[in-house]
């Protein structure tokens, strides 16, 4: 009965309770699995674009001769080829990339933000989360525009069997290729933009409380991190339907 | 870190002011808008009990047209006004029935109810923590999903009815409000009202996640935690990861039926005239939809695969047999849940050898339920078996699973479903094992955990009753239900005697329906017992059943933060019951060894 001191004392261990096992607040860990779950919502809508897409036909012939057709699925580079300021002009995929180099950027300026947060500068936070908030938005507004021309159209169309032409898109007809595409699409980068959406309220929330100095009184910049955390996950989600609508 | 760790302290801090001065909480904050577990537990149990009679009384009146078809029904004219035509139950209005009173049951009772109440009651109070991770969020997710519940209740009472398209709202009959009247104003209130289900579902259970990651008192490791915990805990991950696929399918749902999409619709004629949607599958909504679809029914068995555990350990006082064994067949039957969806879609043209893989995967679920079913017989086994309420609906439980089970294993055979899908095979198959077992369980839950939820004891005699009634009635309605299954007797079809093949199962029904009254009157003996224990019961002691879980080292009535003082330190698992050299037949867990030296194992030794 020497070490009477640790006879009462229970295990400490990782996992032995009484602490934080994986290092993360419960916030942070509810973040996690918040995100965690959605990611199974957006991996069942793109499972949906896979799957839709596999059912219809592929263009077959050579791509110089491509006619938009509801026979078979379009190639991404001759539906995404517009480019504002740039009317008629073939820019293959060039607004999206451009589009995409905008949410990346945003993803950079969110980290330098966190990092911000760390070393408990306030200024810094505020001008990362501004610059932030300025590529989210940005990001939308390129959004706007390419689904505003994805909506209006070609010049050209799509020629039907009866000799008529459609132009543009929406939930129910589609001039690039069969209406699922269309519907997909809106669906998809709808729901993905939603999401911005919601990211950019969150972080002028949080920019307004950072200007307001709430995070500095309460002595940590956690909040900057999960919602960091949050645009984190929509840019690695932007990647994911930018590739399978745009490249595959 | 350190500051996180400040802020914690704070709301424990606040929590427990709170209690020791009783003032500052009003009626509101105190019942209503409450953010303690123990309140919101309340709340979803109370929630559950009604929508468990809803359903069961849905449930009746399609039990009277199916037993006597011929009959006319005018008496219920009061009750369903113009859904009796001429005496007759309009057949639009019976698969509405049909169809909520699985909506209901499934989602609303054995998910909300079950997990809502028990989640929230014990994992707190056997995990040793004050309260949830966030109370806030925590009353969000009630408040969430009733406001889902008043929806999903509205929707009983509009003109053009409810839901008909069967809880598992296949398109395109779901898709099209032109097809019944069924998929009308109904069927979209159906996916709103789901939609916000699936929201309160995802704000519980990052709450119960983290709660148990974050919030385990000292010394409680993982393998000291109660089986039920454990199995809480995989029955959120289980709903964090399946209720979104969900979201995602009723959402191209939604737009489907109101915008013109056409993600499940291709080439469909209504009354000859084709419509416009091409492109879509509808055999991807039920893929979609079984990815949840088959968590989902773990997600109802899983909390009562748990309460289960508790409750036959505590009352055989034994260790509960294979603990770790439990933990692992739980662990592997949460993977595999995700793998076996399809074997709901034998029949709908899926390649074959496809087939055989969902089959391979379907059969070895067998095999960790079986390891479970054991280690609850080998626990009863020998043991020193006290028959509580709780312990013989524990019991029941078991037995009711094994009989539900081997069916499962039947209908997972891809050959052999093609003759009993659809069929009555079917309806016995999961009443049993899901339906009555998970049912079973929550009554377990309820009998075993009110001395603690309201400081009295139910009335045992009471019980005894109501347990043997209903247990009788499960049999004696689903057992029948194999047989005119096998013969191939169809799920959902609202008339039957026109098919001369059918006809002879007059009698049969006639009597399952005899039987599923006789249940539902039994629940109204629970109902009186348990309204009359809260405020009449003989007055509990702080642990009845001689348990060695935490809940029961708080007082009688656990107050805002549950324990006055000190959370208690853990130090041994929480079945050391009857241990050989003990003082008594249970050890709490928050004794240390020291205290114990007469009965340690010679490795505890070295922790005295
Ligand atoms: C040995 C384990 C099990 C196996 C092999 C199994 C197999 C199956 C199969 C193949 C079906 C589809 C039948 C059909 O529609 O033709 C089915 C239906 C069903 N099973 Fe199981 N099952 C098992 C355990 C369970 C458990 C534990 C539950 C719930 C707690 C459950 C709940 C259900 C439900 C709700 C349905 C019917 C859904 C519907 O069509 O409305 N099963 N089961
Ligand atoms: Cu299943």
């Amino acid at each position: 009965m020497s070490t009477s001191t640790t006879l009462e004392a229970p295990k400490t261990g990782t996992w032995d309770g009484g602490n934080e096992p994986l290092k993360a607040s419960y916030g942070k860990l509810m973040m996690w699995f918040f995100l965690l779950s959605d990611a199974f919502t957006f991996g069942a809508l793109l499972i949906v674009y896979g799957l839709s897409r596999h059912s219809h036909l592929p263009y077959t012939g050579s791509p110089d001769d491509f006619t938009f057709s509801t026979e078979w699925w379009p190639i991404p580079e001759k539906v995404f080829n517009a480019f504002p300021g740039f009317h008629g002009v073939d820019l293959p995929l060039a607004f999206v990339a451009l589009m995409t180099m905008i949410l990346i950027l945003s993803s950079v300026t969110m980290v330098l933000a966190v990092e911000a947060g760390h070393r408990m500068d306030k200024n810094d936070v505020q001008k990362w989360l501004m610059w932030t908030i300025l590529f989210g938005g940005i990001f939308l507004g390129c959004q706007a525009w390419e689904w505003a021309h994805f909506i209006s159209g070609t010049d050209e169309g799509m020629l039907l069997a009866d000799g008529t032409r459609i132009f543009g898109a929406n939930l129910t007809m589609n001039q690039y290729g069969p209406p699922l595409f269309a519907d997909l699409f809106f669906f998809i980068t709808g729901f993905h933009g939603t999401h911005v959406f919601s990211g950019v309220v969150l972080l002028v929330m949080v920019f307004i409380n950072t200007v307001n100095g709430v995070y500095h009184k309460r002595g940590h910049y956690e909040m900057v991190e999960k919602v960091g955390l949050y645009w984190h996950f929509v840019d690695l989600v932007w990647v994911f339907v930018f590739t399978f609508f745009y490249l595959i | 870190m350190s500051s996180t760790d400040i802020s914690l302290n704070k709301d424990v801090h606040h929590a427990h002011d709170e209690h020791d001065h009783h003032h500052d909480q009003n009626f509101f904050e105190k019942y209503i808008f409450s953010q303690d577990h123990k309140v919101i537990a309340k709340q979803f149990l109370f929630a559950g009990i009604f929508w468990g009679f809803v359903g069961g009384f849905l449930s009746i009146i399609f039990r009277l047209q199916l037993g006597w078809p011929e009959a006319t029904f005018t008496f219920l004219e009061p009750i369903l006004g113009n859904w009796i035509v001429n005496g007759k139950l309009d057949p639009e209005f019976y698969l509405a029935l049909v169809t909520m009173h699985g909506t209901i049951m499934v989602f609303f009772v054995l998910t909300a109810g079950l997990s809502g109440t028990f989640s929230n009651f014990l994992i707190p109070l056997q995990i040793g923590a004050r309260d949830m991770a966030s109370g806030f969020m925590n009353m969000l997710s009630f408040w969430i999903f009733f406001l889902a519940s008043v929806i999903m209740f509205i929707s009983l009472f509009i003109e053009t009815g409810p839901a008909g398209g069967g809880w598992t709202v296949y398109p395109p009959l779901s898709a099209l409000p032109q097809a019944i009247s069924g998929s009308a104003m109904g069927m979209t209130l159906w996916l709103v009202s789901m939609a916000l289900f699936i929201v309160s579902q995802l704000l519980g259970g990052v709450n119960y996640i983290t709660t148990v990651i974050n919030l385990r008192t000292k010394g409680m490791s993982m393998t000291k935690l109660p089986l039920t915990i454990w199995a809480f805990f995989l029955t959120a991950i289980l709903g964090l990861l399946s209720f979104p696929v969900l979201f995602s399918a009723a959402l191209l749902l939604i737009f489907d039926r109101s915008f013109g999409t056409s993600f499940y619709l291709s080439d469909i004629y209504i009354a000859g005239e084709a419509l416009a949607h091409t492109g879509g599958s509808a055999i991807l909504f039920q893929h979609l939809f079984w990815f949840l679809g088959h968590p989902e029914v773990y997600i109802v068995i899983l909390p009562t695969f748990g309460i289960v555990s508790e409750v036959i350990a505590t009352n055989s006082r034994k260790p509960i047999f294979g603990y770790r064994a439990m933990i692992g067949s739980m662990l592997g039957i949460s993977l595999l849940s995700f793998v076996v969806w399809a074997h709901h879609m034998f029949v709908t043209g899926m390649n074959p050898f496809l087939g055989s893989v969902f089959m391979f995967l379907t059969l070895i679920i067998a095999v960790p339920s079986a390891v479970k079913v054991f280690n609850w017989l080998a626990t009863l086994w020998r043991g020193n078996i006290r028959f509580t309420t709780a312990m013989m609906f524990a019991i029941a439980f078991v037995s009711l699973f094994i009989s539900g089970g081997l069916t499962g294993i039947i209908l997972g055979n891809s050959a052999l479903d093609i003759q009993l899908h659809d069929t009555y095979f079917v309806i016995a198959h999961f009443h049993l094992v899901m339906g009555a077992a998970a049912f079973f369980g929550m009554f377990c839950g309820i009998y075993h955990w009110f001395p603690k939820m309201f400081g009295r004891m139910m009335d045992e005699k009471l019980g005894f009753v109501h347990f043997w009634l209903t247990f009788l009635s499960a049999y004696l309605v689903f057992m029948p239900m194999h047989y005119i299954g096998i013969a191939g007797f169809p799920r959902r079809y609202y008339s039957w005697t026109g098919f001369d093949a059918f006809n002879t199962f007059t009698d049969l029904n006639s009597f399952i329906s005899i039987a599923a009254i006789m249940g539902f009157a039994a629940q109204l003996i629970f109902l009186f017992n348990f309204i009359y224990s809260i405020f009449k019961g003989r007055r509990a002691t702080a642990n009845p059943w001689h348990s060695n879980t935490l809940e029961w080292t708080t007082p009688v009535n656990p107050g805002h933060g549950n324990w006055p003082g000190e959370i208690p330190t853990v130090y041994r698992w929480p079945y050391d019951y009857s241990k050989p050299g003990a003082a008594e037949d249970y050890i709490p867990q928050n004794v240390p060894f020291s205290q114990t030296q007469s009965s340690n194992l010679p490795y505890e030794r070295d922790l005295e």
